[in-house]
Protein backbone atom coordinates (compact mmCIF):
# COMPACT_ATOMS: atom_id res chain seq x y z
CA UNK A 1 0.00 0.00 0.00
CA UNK A 2 2.52 2.19 -1.06
CA UNK A 3 0.36 5.51 -1.44
CA UNK A 4 -1.68 4.40 1.67
CA UNK A 5 -1.92 7.93 2.76
CA UNK A 6 -1.05 10.12 0.13
CA UNK A 7 -4.57 11.11 -0.52
CA UNK A 8 -4.32 13.18 2.55
CA UNK A 9 -1.87 15.57 0.97
CA UNK A 10 -2.21 14.97 -2.89
CA UNK A 11 -4.42 17.28 -3.64
CA UNK A 12 -3.17 19.92 -2.14
CA UNK A 13 -0.67 19.93 -4.72
CA UNK A 14 -2.56 20.31 -7.62
CA UNK A 15 -1.42 23.00 -9.66
CA UNK A 16 -3.51 22.11 -12.69
CA UNK A 17 -6.57 23.06 -10.91
CA UNK A 18 -5.23 26.20 -9.06
CA UNK A 19 -5.81 29.32 -12.06
CA UNK A 20 -9.44 28.81 -12.03
CA UNK A 21 -9.81 31.78 -9.51
CA UNK A 22 -14.26 31.31 -9.62
CA UNK A 23 -13.92 27.64 -8.24
CA UNK A 24 -11.41 28.54 -5.57
CA UNK A 25 -13.81 28.27 -3.12
CA UNK A 26 -15.63 24.90 -4.51
CA UNK A 27 -11.36 23.26 -4.75
CA UNK A 28 -11.38 24.47 -0.94
CA UNK A 29 -14.33 22.70 -0.35
CA UNK A 30 -13.55 19.70 -2.12
CA UNK A 31 -10.29 19.64 0.28
CA UNK A 32 -7.55 17.11 -0.08
CA UNK A 33 -8.92 13.59 -0.79
CA UNK A 34 -9.36 11.91 -4.32
CA UNK A 35 -11.25 8.82 -4.53
CA UNK A 36 -8.31 7.22 -7.00
CA UNK A 37 -7.05 5.91 -3.80
CA UNK A 38 -9.23 2.87 -4.07
CA UNK A 39 -8.33 2.31 -7.65
CA UNK A 40 -4.48 2.48 -6.61
CA UNK A 41 -5.30 -0.52 -4.09
CA UNK A 42 -7.26 -2.43 -6.55
CA UNK A 43 -4.50 -1.97 -9.69
CA UNK A 44 -2.18 -2.92 -6.68
CA UNK A 45 -4.30 -6.44 -6.04
CA UNK A 46 -4.28 -6.91 -9.76
CA UNK A 47 -0.73 -6.76 -10.77
CA UNK A 48 -0.33 -9.62 -8.14
CA UNK A 49 -3.39 -11.66 -8.49
CA UNK A 50 -2.93 -14.84 -10.84
CA UNK A 51 -5.27 -14.62 -13.89
CA UNK A 52 -6.00 -16.13 -17.33
CA UNK A 53 -5.27 -19.67 -18.95
CA UNK A 54 -2.00 -19.56 -17.47
CA UNK A 55 -3.22 -18.63 -14.35
CA UNK A 56 -0.22 -15.92 -14.15
CA UNK A 57 -0.18 -12.27 -12.15
CA UNK A 58 1.80 -9.68 -14.13
CA UNK A 59 4.79 -9.80 -11.74
CA UNK A 60 6.75 -11.34 -14.73
CA UNK A 61 6.00 -7.88 -16.85
CA UNK A 62 8.66 -6.07 -18.04
CA UNK A 63 7.97 -2.00 -18.42
CA UNK A 64 10.84 -1.09 -19.39
CA UNK A 65 13.22 -1.35 -16.59
CA UNK A 66 12.98 -5.14 -16.41
CA UNK A 67 10.63 -7.84 -15.39
CA UNK A 68 8.41 -6.81 -12.48
CA UNK A 69 10.03 -3.70 -11.72
CA UNK A 70 7.14 -0.98 -11.29
CA UNK A 71 8.52 2.18 -9.68
CA UNK A 72 9.33 4.97 -11.77
CA UNK A 73 8.39 2.62 -14.91
CA UNK A 74 5.58 4.79 -15.51
CA UNK A 75 7.33 8.40 -16.06
CA UNK A 76 9.31 6.45 -18.77
CA UNK A 77 7.02 5.74 -21.32
CA UNK A 78 6.10 6.00 -24.04
CA UNK A 79 9.08 3.69 -24.70
CA UNK A 80 10.71 1.32 -27.57
CA UNK A 81 10.73 -2.72 -26.62
CA UNK A 82 12.61 -5.04 -28.21
CA UNK A 83 10.42 -7.92 -27.83
CA UNK A 84 7.68 -6.22 -29.83
CA UNK A 85 9.84 -3.87 -32.19
CA UNK A 86 7.63 -1.36 -31.57
CA UNK A 87 7.19 2.24 -29.64
CA UNK A 88 4.46 1.54 -26.34
CA UNK A 89 2.58 3.58 -24.08
CA UNK A 90 1.91 1.90 -20.82
CA UNK A 91 -1.54 0.79 -21.83
CA UNK A 92 -0.56 -1.33 -24.79
CA UNK A 93 2.82 -2.84 -22.62
CA UNK A 94 -0.02 -3.84 -20.25
CA UNK A 95 -1.79 -5.04 -22.40
CA UNK A 96 0.97 -6.92 -24.34
CA UNK A 97 1.88 -8.43 -20.77
CA UNK A 98 -1.40 -9.77 -20.20
CA UNK A 99 -1.87 -11.61 -23.68
CA UNK A 100 1.85 -13.12 -23.13
CA UNK A 101 1.92 -14.15 -19.35
CA UNK A 102 -1.61 -14.98 -18.74
CA UNK A 103 -2.17 -15.83 -21.96
CA UNK A 104 -5.76 -14.15 -22.19
CA UNK A 105 -7.21 -12.89 -25.63
CA UNK A 106 -6.50 -9.37 -26.76
CA UNK A 107 -9.52 -9.19 -28.53
CA UNK A 108 -11.73 -9.60 -25.03
CA UNK A 109 -8.79 -7.54 -23.27
CA UNK A 110 -9.94 -4.86 -26.07
CA UNK A 111 -13.44 -5.18 -25.58
CA UNK A 112 -13.79 -2.52 -22.73
CA UNK A 113 -10.68 -0.95 -21.58
CA UNK A 114 -12.24 1.92 -20.44
CA UNK A 115 -15.13 2.37 -18.08
CA UNK A 116 -18.32 3.51 -19.47
CA UNK A 117 -19.83 6.35 -17.11
CA UNK A 118 -21.57 4.13 -13.82
CA UNK A 119 -19.25 2.05 -13.74
CA UNK A 120 -16.49 1.32 -11.03
CA UNK A 121 -13.38 1.13 -13.29
CA UNK A 122 -11.67 -1.62 -15.87
CA UNK A 123 -9.10 -3.49 -15.18
CA UNK A 124 -6.57 -1.82 -16.95
CA UNK A 125 -7.54 2.13 -15.84
CA UNK A 126 -6.64 0.52 -12.31
CA UNK A 127 -3.54 -1.09 -13.33
CA UNK A 128 -2.40 2.18 -15.19
CA UNK A 129 -3.73 4.20 -11.77
CA UNK A 130 -1.46 1.82 -9.72
CA UNK A 131 1.63 2.30 -11.83
CA UNK A 132 1.27 5.68 -11.66
CA UNK A 133 0.95 6.24 -8.53
CA UNK A 134 4.17 4.08 -8.36
CA UNK A 135 6.05 6.10 -10.33
CA UNK A 136 4.59 9.47 -8.10
CA UNK A 137 7.64 12.30 -7.76
CA UNK A 138 9.51 10.41 -10.29
CA UNK A 139 10.60 12.72 -13.38
CA UNK A 140 8.87 12.44 -16.50
CA UNK A 141 11.58 10.74 -18.67
CA UNK A 142 10.23 9.36 -22.01
CA UNK A 143 13.28 7.23 -23.91
CA UNK A 144 14.28 9.56 -26.97
CA UNK A 145 17.45 7.03 -27.67
CA UNK A 146 16.02 4.65 -30.46
CA UNK A 147 15.88 6.06 -33.97
CA UNK A 148 11.99 4.49 -33.68
CA UNK A 149 11.10 6.80 -30.40
CA UNK A 150 12.69 9.63 -31.97
CA UNK A 151 10.14 9.36 -34.98
CA UNK A 152 7.59 8.67 -32.96
CA UNK A 153 8.23 11.99 -31.39
CA UNK A 154 8.61 13.09 -35.48
CA UNK A 155 5.09 11.69 -36.05
CA UNK A 156 3.30 13.32 -32.92
CA UNK A 157 3.84 16.84 -33.89
CA UNK A 158 2.58 16.35 -37.12
CA UNK A 159 -0.87 15.04 -35.94
CA UNK A 160 -1.02 17.58 -32.83
CA UNK A 161 -0.73 20.35 -35.91
CA UNK A 162 -2.70 18.11 -38.14
CA UNK A 163 -6.18 20.00 -39.10
CA UNK A 164 -8.73 17.60 -40.28
CA UNK A 165 -12.32 16.61 -39.66
CA UNK A 166 -16.19 18.21 -39.95
CA UNK A 167 -14.66 21.34 -37.29
CA UNK A 168 -11.21 21.47 -39.40
CA UNK A 169 -9.86 20.90 -35.65
CA UNK A 170 -5.89 20.28 -34.72
CA UNK A 171 -5.09 19.00 -30.95
CA UNK A 172 -3.45 22.52 -31.46
CA UNK A 173 -6.46 24.36 -31.91
CA UNK A 174 -7.18 23.83 -28.25
CA UNK A 175 -3.24 23.39 -26.78
CA UNK A 176 -0.88 25.26 -28.70
CA UNK A 177 -2.01 28.83 -26.91
CA UNK A 178 -1.52 29.69 -23.52
CA UNK A 179 -4.41 30.82 -20.93
CA UNK A 180 -7.49 29.77 -23.45
CA UNK A 181 -10.26 28.61 -21.77
CA UNK A 182 -13.62 26.24 -23.01
CA UNK A 183 -16.67 28.02 -21.06
CA UNK A 184 -15.26 28.17 -17.94
CA UNK A 185 -12.12 25.43 -18.12
CA UNK A 186 -8.81 26.10 -18.40
CA UNK A 187 -6.65 24.36 -21.46
CA UNK A 188 -3.16 23.28 -21.10
CA UNK A 189 -0.82 24.59 -23.60
CA UNK A 190 0.69 21.29 -24.59
CA UNK A 191 3.71 23.13 -26.60
CA UNK A 192 5.12 24.62 -23.25
CA UNK A 193 7.41 22.81 -21.21
CA UNK A 194 5.61 24.00 -18.00
CA UNK A 195 1.67 23.22 -18.95
CA UNK A 196 2.75 19.65 -20.59
CA UNK A 197 4.39 18.40 -17.51
CA UNK A 198 1.54 19.71 -15.20
CA UNK A 199 -1.14 18.33 -17.41
CA UNK A 200 1.13 15.04 -18.64
CA UNK A 201 1.77 14.41 -14.72
CA UNK A 202 -1.29 14.69 -13.86
CA UNK A 203 -3.00 11.33 -15.79
CA UNK A 204 -4.22 9.23 -14.82
CA UNK A 205 -6.76 11.51 -13.12
CA UNK A 206 -9.83 11.11 -10.94
CA UNK A 207 -12.81 12.65 -12.88
CA UNK A 208 -15.02 14.26 -10.58
CA UNK A 209 -17.58 14.65 -13.12
CA UNK A 210 -18.12 10.83 -14.42
CA UNK A 211 -16.72 9.53 -10.55
CA UNK A 212 -14.28 7.76 -12.51
CA UNK A 213 -10.20 7.56 -12.84
CA UNK A 214 -9.92 8.38 -16.17
CA UNK A 215 -6.07 7.42 -17.81
CA UNK A 216 -4.02 9.30 -21.08
CA UNK A 217 -5.13 6.69 -23.41
CA UNK A 218 -8.98 7.54 -22.61
CA UNK A 219 -8.32 11.66 -22.43
CA UNK A 220 -6.69 11.18 -26.46
CA UNK A 221 -9.87 8.80 -27.28
CA UNK A 222 -12.12 11.59 -26.08
CA UNK A 223 -10.23 14.35 -27.71
CA UNK A 224 -10.58 12.64 -30.64
CA UNK A 225 -14.23 12.07 -30.02
CA UNK A 226 -14.61 15.91 -29.52
CA UNK A 227 -12.75 16.95 -32.20
CA UNK A 228 -14.97 14.70 -34.25
CA UNK A 229 -12.32 12.58 -35.30
CA UNK A 230 -12.43 9.48 -36.18
CA UNK A 231 -12.03 6.91 -33.06
CA UNK A 232 -8.68 6.75 -31.85
CA UNK A 233 -7.05 3.23 -31.04
CA UNK A 234 -5.90 2.14 -28.16
CA UNK A 235 -2.27 1.74 -28.28
CA UNK A 236 -2.43 2.68 -31.85
CA UNK A 237 0.59 4.27 -33.63
CA UNK A 238 -1.76 7.76 -33.30
CA UNK A 239 -2.00 7.50 -30.12
CA UNK A 240 1.73 6.51 -28.89
CA UNK A 241 2.98 9.13 -30.96
CA UNK A 242 0.52 11.52 -29.16
CA UNK A 243 1.40 10.63 -26.35
CA UNK A 244 5.48 10.57 -26.81
CA UNK A 245 5.24 14.28 -28.49
CA UNK A 246 3.03 15.04 -25.21
CA UNK A 247 5.41 13.39 -22.83
CA UNK A 248 8.88 14.46 -24.40
CA UNK A 249 7.70 17.96 -24.23
CA UNK A 250 6.72 17.51 -20.68
CA UNK A 251 10.12 16.05 -19.69
CA UNK A 252 12.31 16.78 -16.76
CA UNK A 253 8.48 18.11 -14.82
CA UNK A 254 7.50 15.49 -12.05
CA UNK A 255 4.62 12.99 -11.98
CA UNK A 256 2.03 13.80 -9.40
CA UNK A 257 -0.94 11.67 -11.25
CA UNK A 258 -3.50 10.84 -10.25
CA UNK A 259 -4.86 14.11 -10.15
CA UNK A 260 -8.16 14.92 -9.86
CA UNK A 261 -10.10 16.65 -12.21
CA UNK A 262 -13.13 18.76 -12.90
CA UNK B 1 -9.83 -4.44 0.50
CA UNK B 2 -10.93 -1.76 2.50
CA UNK B 3 -13.70 -0.21 1.12
CA UNK B 4 -13.64 3.09 3.36
CA UNK B 5 -10.43 5.09 3.78
CA UNK B 6 -10.72 6.84 7.42
CA UNK B 7 -8.37 9.40 9.28
CA UNK B 8 -8.99 10.78 12.63
CA UNK B 9 -7.35 13.99 14.26
CA UNK B 10 -7.58 14.69 17.65
CA UNK B 11 -6.49 18.67 18.72
CA UNK B 12 -7.93 20.50 21.62
CA UNK B 13 -10.38 17.88 22.99
CA UNK B 14 -12.20 17.67 19.80
CA UNK B 15 -11.60 14.92 17.13
CA UNK B 16 -11.97 15.39 13.41
CA UNK B 17 -12.89 12.50 11.27
CA UNK B 18 -12.31 12.29 7.65
CA UNK B 19 -14.23 9.33 5.68
CA UNK B 20 -14.09 8.37 2.19
CA UNK B 21 -16.43 5.15 0.82
CA UNK B 22 -16.00 3.59 -2.24
CA UNK B 23 -19.15 3.18 -3.80
CA UNK B 24 -21.41 4.04 -6.84
CA UNK B 25 -24.35 5.97 -5.37
CA UNK B 26 -26.61 4.81 -8.06
CA UNK B 27 -29.94 6.95 -8.21
CA UNK B 28 -31.80 4.72 -10.25
CA UNK B 29 -33.33 7.32 -13.04
CA UNK B 30 -30.08 7.09 -15.46
CA UNK B 31 -29.81 4.41 -18.29
CA UNK B 32 -27.06 2.36 -19.49
CA UNK B 33 -25.92 2.81 -23.49
CA UNK B 34 -28.46 0.38 -24.43
CA UNK B 35 -31.15 2.30 -22.81
CA UNK B 36 -31.63 -0.17 -19.74
CA UNK B 37 -32.60 1.89 -16.65
CA UNK B 38 -29.53 1.40 -13.90
CA UNK B 39 -31.02 0.48 -10.46
CA UNK B 40 -30.82 2.31 -7.66
CA UNK B 41 -28.00 1.30 -5.02
CA UNK B 42 -26.87 3.59 -2.83
CA UNK B 43 -26.14 3.98 0.20
CA UNK B 44 -29.12 4.52 2.88
CA UNK B 45 -27.10 4.00 6.41
CA UNK B 46 -23.48 5.21 7.32
CA UNK B 47 -22.32 5.33 11.38
CA UNK B 48 -19.18 6.46 12.84
CA UNK B 49 -18.48 5.31 16.45
CA UNK B 50 -15.70 6.46 18.83
CA UNK B 51 -14.73 3.19 20.74
CA UNK B 52 -18.22 1.63 21.55
CA UNK B 53 -19.96 4.91 21.55
CA UNK B 54 -21.91 6.12 18.48
CA UNK B 55 -21.44 9.81 18.15
CA UNK B 56 -23.68 9.96 14.46
CA UNK B 57 -25.51 8.19 12.25
CA UNK B 58 -26.52 9.23 9.60
CA UNK B 59 -29.51 8.04 6.53
CA UNK B 60 -28.24 9.07 2.86
CA UNK B 61 -30.68 9.24 -0.43
CA UNK B 62 -29.04 9.04 -3.79
CA UNK B 63 -28.22 12.90 -4.00
CA UNK B 64 -25.02 11.49 -1.89
CA UNK B 65 -22.05 11.98 -4.30
CA UNK B 66 -20.88 8.55 -5.66
CA UNK B 67 -17.77 7.38 -3.78
CA UNK B 68 -19.09 9.20 -0.49
CA UNK B 69 -17.02 11.84 1.58
CA UNK B 70 -18.08 12.48 5.28
CA UNK B 71 -16.70 14.72 7.55
CA UNK B 72 -17.84 14.93 11.39
CA UNK B 73 -15.96 16.41 14.71
CA UNK B 74 -16.90 14.88 18.22
CA UNK B 75 -15.71 16.09 21.70
CA UNK B 76 -13.06 13.55 23.31
CA UNK B 77 -10.99 10.80 21.80
CA UNK B 78 -7.40 10.29 22.45
CA UNK B 79 -4.32 9.80 20.31
CA UNK B 80 -4.39 5.66 19.68
CA UNK B 81 -8.48 5.37 20.41
CA UNK B 82 -10.25 3.64 17.55
CA UNK B 83 -12.83 5.16 15.34
CA UNK B 84 -14.72 2.66 12.76
CA UNK B 85 -17.13 4.29 9.96
CA UNK B 86 -19.36 1.88 8.84
CA UNK B 87 -22.34 1.80 6.11
CA UNK B 88 -24.72 -0.75 4.95
CA UNK B 89 -26.69 0.28 1.26
CA UNK B 90 -30.36 -0.33 -0.31
CA UNK B 91 -28.99 -3.90 -1.64
CA UNK B 92 -27.60 -5.05 1.69
CA UNK B 93 -24.08 -4.31 0.88
CA UNK B 94 -22.26 -3.29 3.93
CA UNK B 95 -18.75 -1.61 4.70
CA UNK B 96 -16.57 -0.82 7.53
CA UNK B 97 -13.70 0.27 8.26
CA UNK B 98 -11.34 1.59 10.95
CA UNK B 99 -8.58 3.65 12.15
CA UNK B 100 -6.97 5.29 15.28
CA UNK B 101 -6.41 9.05 16.34
CA UNK B 102 -3.69 11.20 15.65
CA UNK C 1 -14.61 -7.47 -4.51
CA UNK C 2 -15.00 -8.63 -1.39
CA UNK C 3 -17.51 -6.83 0.39
CA UNK C 4 -17.04 -6.67 4.64
CA UNK C 5 -19.86 -7.88 7.04
CA UNK C 6 -20.42 -6.01 10.03
CA UNK C 7 -18.70 -7.43 12.29
CA UNK C 8 -19.71 -8.83 15.91
CA UNK C 9 -18.15 -5.67 17.25
CA UNK C 10 -19.96 -3.46 15.10
CA UNK C 11 -23.34 -5.28 16.04
CA UNK C 12 -22.91 -4.36 19.79
CA UNK C 13 -22.02 -0.64 19.00
CA UNK C 14 -25.37 -0.50 16.73
CA UNK C 15 -27.49 -2.01 19.66
CA UNK C 16 -25.46 0.60 22.06
CA UNK C 17 -27.12 3.30 20.07
CA UNK C 18 -30.21 1.20 20.36
CA UNK C 19 -30.03 1.07 23.58
CA UNK C 20 -30.06 4.92 24.13
CA UNK C 21 -32.74 5.77 22.08
CA UNK C 22 -35.16 2.99 23.83
CA UNK C 23 -35.11 0.88 20.42
CA UNK C 24 -33.77 -2.96 20.93
CA UNK C 25 -33.45 -4.86 17.61
CA UNK C 26 -30.62 -7.07 16.75
CA UNK C 27 -30.04 -6.81 13.39
CA UNK C 28 -27.96 -3.37 12.19
CA UNK C 29 -30.18 -3.23 9.19
CA UNK C 30 -33.01 -3.35 11.13
CA UNK C 31 -31.84 -1.22 13.90
CA UNK C 32 -31.58 1.82 11.50
CA UNK C 33 -35.00 1.35 10.27
CA UNK C 34 -36.78 2.94 12.36
CA UNK C 35 -35.10 6.21 12.40
CA UNK C 36 -34.95 6.78 8.70
CA UNK C 37 -37.47 9.72 7.96
CA UNK C 38 -38.81 7.78 4.66
CA UNK C 39 -41.70 10.29 3.67
CA UNK C 40 -38.88 13.29 3.66
CA UNK C 41 -36.73 10.80 1.35
CA UNK C 42 -39.70 10.17 -0.97
CA UNK C 43 -40.97 13.35 -1.58
CA UNK C 44 -40.53 14.79 -5.15
CA UNK C 45 -40.49 18.23 -3.72
CA UNK C 46 -39.12 21.11 -1.22
CA UNK C 47 -42.19 21.75 0.89
CA UNK C 48 -43.18 18.25 1.30
CA UNK C 49 -39.66 17.05 2.14
CA UNK C 50 -39.48 19.54 4.92
CA UNK C 51 -43.01 18.43 5.96
CA UNK C 52 -41.46 14.79 6.26
CA UNK C 53 -39.28 16.39 8.39
CA UNK C 54 -41.92 17.67 10.72
CA UNK C 55 -42.69 21.23 9.17
CA UNK C 56 -41.53 24.51 8.54
CA UNK C 57 -38.25 25.23 10.09
CA UNK C 58 -37.26 28.81 11.10
CA UNK C 59 -34.27 30.84 9.76
CA UNK C 60 -31.46 30.56 12.71
CA UNK C 61 -28.13 32.43 12.47
CA UNK C 62 -26.42 30.08 14.68
CA UNK C 63 -26.46 27.99 12.22
CA UNK C 64 -23.52 28.13 9.60
CA UNK C 65 -23.93 26.75 6.22
CA UNK C 66 -21.81 26.50 3.45
CA UNK C 67 -21.28 25.98 0.15
CA UNK C 68 -19.67 26.75 -2.69
CA UNK C 69 -21.21 29.75 -5.07
CA UNK C 70 -20.34 27.83 -7.92
CA UNK C 71 -20.09 24.35 -8.55
CA UNK C 72 -17.30 23.09 -11.08
CA UNK C 73 -19.40 20.03 -11.34
CA UNK C 74 -22.89 19.50 -10.24
CA UNK C 75 -21.95 16.09 -9.60
CA UNK C 76 -20.22 16.86 -6.80
CA UNK C 77 -21.12 19.86 -4.19
CA UNK C 78 -19.11 19.86 -1.14
CA UNK C 79 -21.28 21.32 2.13
CA UNK C 80 -20.42 22.00 5.52
CA UNK C 81 -22.82 22.15 8.22
CA UNK C 82 -21.79 23.90 11.93
CA UNK C 83 -24.09 24.73 14.67
CA UNK C 84 -22.89 27.35 17.50
CA UNK C 85 -23.91 25.09 20.02
CA UNK C 86 -24.18 28.12 22.74
CA UNK C 87 -26.21 30.01 20.31
CA UNK C 88 -28.76 26.87 19.47
CA UNK C 89 -28.35 24.18 22.66
CA UNK C 90 -29.41 20.34 21.90
CA UNK C 91 -29.26 19.62 18.42
CA UNK C 92 -30.10 16.24 17.54
CA UNK C 93 -30.46 16.00 14.03
CA UNK C 94 -28.65 17.90 10.87
CA UNK C 95 -30.63 17.36 7.39
CA UNK C 96 -29.48 18.45 3.96
CA UNK C 97 -31.78 19.41 0.71
CA UNK C 98 -31.33 19.93 -3.00
CA UNK C 99 -34.59 22.17 -3.53
CA UNK C 100 -34.33 21.12 -7.48
CA UNK C 101 -33.80 17.19 -6.69
CA UNK C 102 -36.08 14.84 -8.32
CA UNK C 103 -35.94 14.06 -4.21
CA UNK C 104 -34.87 17.30 -2.39
CA UNK C 105 -33.70 15.16 0.85
CA UNK C 106 -30.05 14.26 0.60
CA UNK C 107 -28.91 13.58 3.98
CA UNK C 108 -29.89 13.25 7.70
CA UNK C 109 -27.53 12.94 10.11
CA UNK C 110 -28.51 11.84 14.01
CA UNK C 111 -25.89 13.79 16.23
CA UNK C 112 -25.12 11.86 19.49
CA UNK C 113 -25.35 14.35 23.03
CA UNK C 114 -22.77 16.35 24.22
CA UNK C 115 -20.76 16.21 20.82
CA UNK C 116 -19.91 18.51 17.85
CA UNK C 117 -22.54 19.77 15.40
CA UNK C 118 -20.59 19.71 12.76
CA UNK C 119 -20.75 17.83 9.39
CA UNK C 120 -19.38 17.92 5.89
CA UNK C 121 -20.43 15.71 3.00
CA UNK C 122 -20.56 16.11 -0.83
CA UNK C 123 -24.12 15.89 -2.70
CA UNK C 124 -25.47 16.11 -6.43
CA UNK C 125 -26.99 19.17 -7.23
CA UNK C 126 -28.96 18.57 -10.53
CA UNK C 127 -29.36 22.20 -11.45
CA UNK C 128 -28.85 25.63 -9.85
CA UNK C 129 -30.64 26.03 -6.57
CA UNK C 130 -31.28 27.02 -3.25
CA UNK C 131 -29.58 23.71 -0.75
CA UNK C 132 -31.06 24.53 2.75
CA UNK C 133 -29.43 22.94 6.20
CA UNK C 134 -32.17 22.18 8.62
CA UNK C 135 -31.53 21.28 12.15
CA UNK C 136 -33.75 20.19 14.65
CA UNK C 137 -33.07 21.38 18.68
CA UNK C 138 -35.41 20.31 21.15
CA UNK C 139 -38.03 19.39 18.94
CA UNK C 140 -38.38 22.79 16.70
CA UNK C 141 -36.91 23.29 13.10
CA UNK C 142 -34.58 25.86 12.40
CA UNK C 143 -32.49 26.03 8.72
CA UNK C 144 -29.92 27.95 6.73
CA UNK C 145 -30.46 28.28 3.01
CA UNK C 146 -27.70 29.26 0.37
CA UNK C 147 -27.86 28.99 -3.70
CA UNK C 148 -25.16 27.14 -5.09
CA UNK C 149 -24.87 27.43 -9.58
CA UNK C 150 -23.86 24.90 -11.55
CA UNK C 151 -22.19 25.20 -14.26
CA UNK C 152 -21.43 23.09 -17.62
CA UNK C 153 -18.10 21.73 -17.84
CA UNK C 154 -16.02 22.05 -20.84
CA UNK C 155 -13.87 19.33 -22.50
CA UNK C 156 -11.43 19.76 -19.40
CA UNK C 157 -8.29 18.86 -19.14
Amino acid sequence: MIKKWAWLIGILAMPALSDDGIFDEYRDLMGDDNPAIFVIDEGEALWFEPQGPRSASLEGCDLGLGPGVTAGAYARFPRYFEDTDAVMDIESRLLYCMQQLQGRDRDALLAKPYSLRGDMGTELEALVTWLAAESEDAVIAPEQAHPSERAMYALGEEIFFYRAGPHDFSCATCHEQSGMRIRLQALPNLTNHDEAAEAFGSWPAYRISEGLVRTMGWRLQDCFRQQRWPGLKLGSEVSVALQTYMAVNAAGGVMTAPGLKR
Amino acid sequence: MSRIKIRAQQADGITEVKALMRHPMETGMRKDQSGASIPAHFITEVAVFHGERTVMQGYWGAAVSANPFLGVRFKGGEAGDTVKVTWVDNQGGTGEGETTIR
Amino acid sequence: MKQTDLSGTSRRRFLGWTALLGAAVSLPARVWAWARPEAAFVATGIDAALAGLGGTPTVHDAIQFTTPDIAENGAVVPIRIEVDSAALPNVSKVSVLVEMNPNPMAAVFDIAPDTEVYIETRVKVAQTCNLYAVVEADGELYMQSRETKVTLGGCGG
